[in-house]
C-alpha cells in the first residue's frame, strides 16, 4: 500500500526537464531513501512530493487524489517536509520553534491548545531536546539545531514525513546521530520517512526501502540487500567499486577501487 | 517567552499571548496618546494636559473647544494615523523582503507617491484632492510595477529588494526632473510636500485616512500568523500549511496601499516605515513581524517627532519630516554600527 506517490509524473522548472514520466511509490511505515548522482532530479522528485513543485504532466497522489487539488493545511496535517534550507529567527527559542510545528493544526480562535502543548513537549522529548527548551537556537550546534527542526517538523504529527538531505554539513557522529533518530522514528511511531541522502552507504544501512535514480529516471528500487550491487553502483554512480556485507550490520556497503584500478579501467593516466 | 493562556472549557478556544510583547504593546499606546495629548496642548495658545483631556470629553471653553476639535486634534489624528500605517507598512515589507532596510520609504512606494503628487502640483497645477489622489495613484502604479518586475516564480526577498531600490533611484531622478520644470510657487509647495508636513491638516484629511486604516489594518493583522511562520523559509512555510504566494500579495497590497493613503494625508514622512517596526522589535524582543508593536510604535514616533519639530526650533517651526529625517538618519548610523559590531556586515 501507498499513500503517497508520483505517478506518470514530468518536473520541470520553467524550460529545463528533470524527469520525464517518472513513478515512484513509497510504501507505507517505509524509511525511505532516495539515492543518486548530483543533478539526478532526486530532491526534485522531493520538492514535487512536497507539493513545492507542481507536475507538468502526471500527477503526484496523496491517498489517491492530486496533491495540488487538496486544501494546503490539509496536507500539512498529513505531510512534513523538512526543507535543506530554513532559517531561525533571531532571537527565537527551541520551545517556540518547535511550538510552530504545530501551526496547521491551529487557527485564530485555536492558538495553543492542551493538545498542542503536550504534542511540543513529546515531540521535544522524542529527539532528545527538552532541555534545551529554553535555549536560543542560534546558540545550538549544528547537530542540535538539527535535531529542533526535526522536532518542529514531528510536531506537526504527520504520519508521512519527506527530509531534504537531513545530514548535510554535519560532523559524521552529528550525521549518524540524526540517521539514528529518523530510525527511531519510523521504528518506533511507525512514521513514513522519505530522505534524500548523499552517502550511499549511509542509504544501504538506514533504508527499508531504496530508490536510486540517475538522469530523472529510477534505476532500481527495493530492500537495499536485494538491489546494492557493484553493477548498480557503477551503472547509477559511474564509480568501480566491491560491495560487501557492512561488519556492522550486514547491509551491503560501498568500497569504491582503488585509484590505479580505476584509472585503468577508464583508460586514464 | 513569558506568555499568558487563556482556554476554553472545552478547549476548542485557545488564546496566547507573549506577556512582554503586550506590555510593549500597552506602553507604546500610552505613550502615544500621552504625547497626542502634549501636542493639542502646544502652540501659540498652550493648554494645559488637564484642560486638553477635559475639552476632548466635553468641557473647556468655546474658544478651547475651537482651537482643539477645530484646529489641533485633526493634525493630530492625521499623524497618529499615519504613524501607525507607515509602522505597520514598514513591518510588512521587511518581514516580506526578510531585510532590515526592506522598507517602503527605501523600496520606492513612497518615490511613487511624491511622483504622482509632483505630476498633479506641477503639471497640473491641481488642488490638495488631486494631489492627495496622485499620490495614492503613483505609490500604487510603483507598488504593481515592482512586484511584478520582481516576479520569478514567486518574489523572493532579495529580488524584491534589488528592485526597489533601482525603482526609487529612478524615480529620485524623475522627481528632481519635475523640481526643475516647475515654476518658483509650485517648487515651493512641491518640496514643502516632500518633506512630510502635517501642518494645516484637518478633519478632510482624518476622515479617508481612517477609512482605509479601518479596512486593512485588520487585513494586515490577519496575515500576522502566516508572515510569521515566513520568516522560516518559503519551503518551511509551504510545508506548514501556509499559502506563502498568496499570503505575500495580500500583506503587501495591503502595506502598499496603506503607505499611499499615508503619503497621501502628509507627505513622503521620511524613515518612520524603516525605524518603528526595528524599534518595536527591540523592545519586544519576539520573533516574527511584531505587527501591532510596529504600528504604536510608528505613530507615538510621529507624534512625538511633530512635537519636536514644533518646539525644538523657538518660533521657526519646521515640517515633521525634517525631524523624522534626522532621527531615522541617526538610527540608520547606529544600526550600521550594532551590526558590524555583531559581525554581520
Amino acid at each position: 500500500m501507498s499513500r503517497l506517490a508520483a505517478a506518470d509524473a514530468t518536473l520541470a522548472y520553467d524550460s529545463r526537464v528533470v524527469a520525464e514520466h517518472l513513478s515512484v511509490a513509497v510504501p507505507d511505515s517505509s524509511f525511505t531513501v532516495v539515492v543518486g548522482p548530483n543533478a539526478c532530479g532526486k530532491s526534485t522528485l522531493l520538492r514535487a512530493l512536497a507539493r513545492m513543485l507542481k507536475p507538468r504532466t502526471g500527477a503526484v497522489l496523496l491517498d489517491g487524489e492530486s496533491i495540488g487539488t487538496l486544501p494546503a493545511r490539509k496536507v500539512a496535517r498529513t505531510l512534513g517536509l523538512l526543507p535543506q534550507s530554513s532559517v531561525a529567527p533571531d532571537g527565537i527559542t527551541v520551545g517556540d520553534l518547535v511550538a510552530r510545528g504545530r501551526y496547521p493544526h491551529q487557527g485564530l480562535l485555536r492558538q495553543w491548545s492542551r493538545e498542542d502543548e503536550r504534542v511540543v513537549q513529546e515531540s521535544m522529548a522524542a529527539t532528545g531536546v527538552g532541555e534545551l527548551a529554553d535555549r536560543y537556537v542560534d546558540e545550538l550546534s549544528g547537530g542540535q539545531r538539527q535535531r529542533v527542526w526535526i522536532a518542529m517538523a514531528l510536531a506537526q504529527q504527520t504520519p508521512l514525513l519527506l527530509l531534504d538531505e537531513p545530514t548535510t554539513y554535519l560532523d559524521i557522529q552529528h550525521q549518524i546521530d540524526v540517521l539514528d533518530l529518523c530510525a527511531e522514528l519510523h521504528e518506533t511511531q511507525g512514521r513514513t520517512l522519505v530522505a534524500v541522502l548523499h552517502d550511499l552507504n549511509h542509504a544501504a544501512r538506514y533504508a527499508t526501502h531504496l530508490i536510486a535514480m540517475r538522469d530523472g529516471q529510477v534505476v532500481a528500487e527495493g530492500a537495499p540487500g536485494d538491489i546494492v550491487d557493484a553493477e548498480l553502483v557503477e551503472r547509477v554512480f559511474g564509480l568501480k567499486c566491491q560491495v560487501i556485507a557492512d561488519p556492522e550490520t550486514g547491509t551491503p556497503l560501498v568500497v569504491p577501487a582503488a585509484r590505479k584500478a580505476r584509472a585503468g579501467a577508464a583508460g586514464w593516466v | 517567552m513569558r506568555t499568558l493562556n487563556v482556554r476554553g472549557t472545552k478547549g476548542d478556544l485557545s488564546v496566547r499571548l507573549d506577556l512582554r510583547a503586550l506590555l510593549v504593546c500597552l506602553l507604546l499606546a500610552a505613550a502615544a496618546l500621552a504625547a497626542a495629548v502634549v501636542l493639542v496642548g502646544t502652540g501659540d495658545f498652550p493648554i494645559s494636559f488637564g484642560e486638553v483631556v477635559r475639552t476632548l470629553f466635553g468641557g473647556g471653553d468655546a474658544g478651547q473647544r475651537f482651537v482643539v476639535r477645530e484646529l489641533r486634534l485633526p493634525r493630530v489624528l492625521v499623524g497618529l494615523l499615519v504613524g501607525a500605517a507607515l509602522g505597520l507598512a514598514g513591518a510588512v515589507f521587511q518581514a516580506v523582503s526578510r531585510n532590515p532596510l526592506g522598507s517602503p520609504d527605501v523600496l520606492g512606494i513612497s518615490h511613487g507617491s511624491a511622483v504622482g503628487a509632483l505630476v498633479v502640483i506641477v503639471l497640473f497645477k491641481g488642488g490638495s484632492e488631486a494631489v492627495a489622489f496622485g499620490a495614492v495613484a503613483g505609490g500604487i502604479a510603483t507598488g504593481a510595477a515592482i512586484y511584478l518586475l520582481a516576479w520569478q516564480r514567486g518574489v523572493a526577498g532579495y529580488r524584491l529588494v534589488l528592485v526597489g531600490i533601482g525603482a526609487a533611484a529612478i524615480l529620485t531622478g524623475v522627481i528632481n526632473y519635475l523640481l526643475t520644470k516647475a515654476d518658483l510657487v509650485d517648487a515651493a509647495r512641491a518640496t514643502l510636500w516632500i518633506t512630510g508636513s502635517l501642518g494645516g491638516r484637518d478633519w478632510t484629511h482624518v476622515w479617508p485616512l481612517a477609512a482605509v486604516c479601518a479596512v486593512l489594518v485588520p487585513v494586515v493583522l490577519a496575515c500576522g500568523r502566516p508572515l510569521r511562520m515566513m520568516e522560516m523559509g518559503d519551503d518551511t512555510a509551504y510545508a506548514l500549511g501556509v499559502p506563502v504566494e498568496r499570503v505575500r500579495l495580500v500583506a503587501l497590497l495591503a502595506a502598499v496601499l496603506l503607505t499611499a493613503a499615508a503619503t497621501a494625508a502628509a507627505g513622503p514622512v521620511a524613515f518612520v516605515a524603516l525605524t518603528a517596526p526595528q524599534l518595536a522589535r527591540r523592545l519586544t524582543r519576539a520573533p516574527g513581524p511584531n505587527l501591532a508593536p510596529a504600528a504604536l510604535m510608528g505613530a507615538a514616533l510621529l507624534i512625538v517627532a511633530d512635537w519636536g519639530a514644533q518646539r525644538a526650533f523657538g518660533a521657526d517651526q519646521v515640517p515633521v519630516g525634517v525631524v523624522t529625517g534626522v532621527l531615522g538618519g541617526v538610527y540608520l548610523l547606529w544600526l550600521l554600527a550594532a551590526e558590524r559590531r555583531a559581525g554581520r556586515i
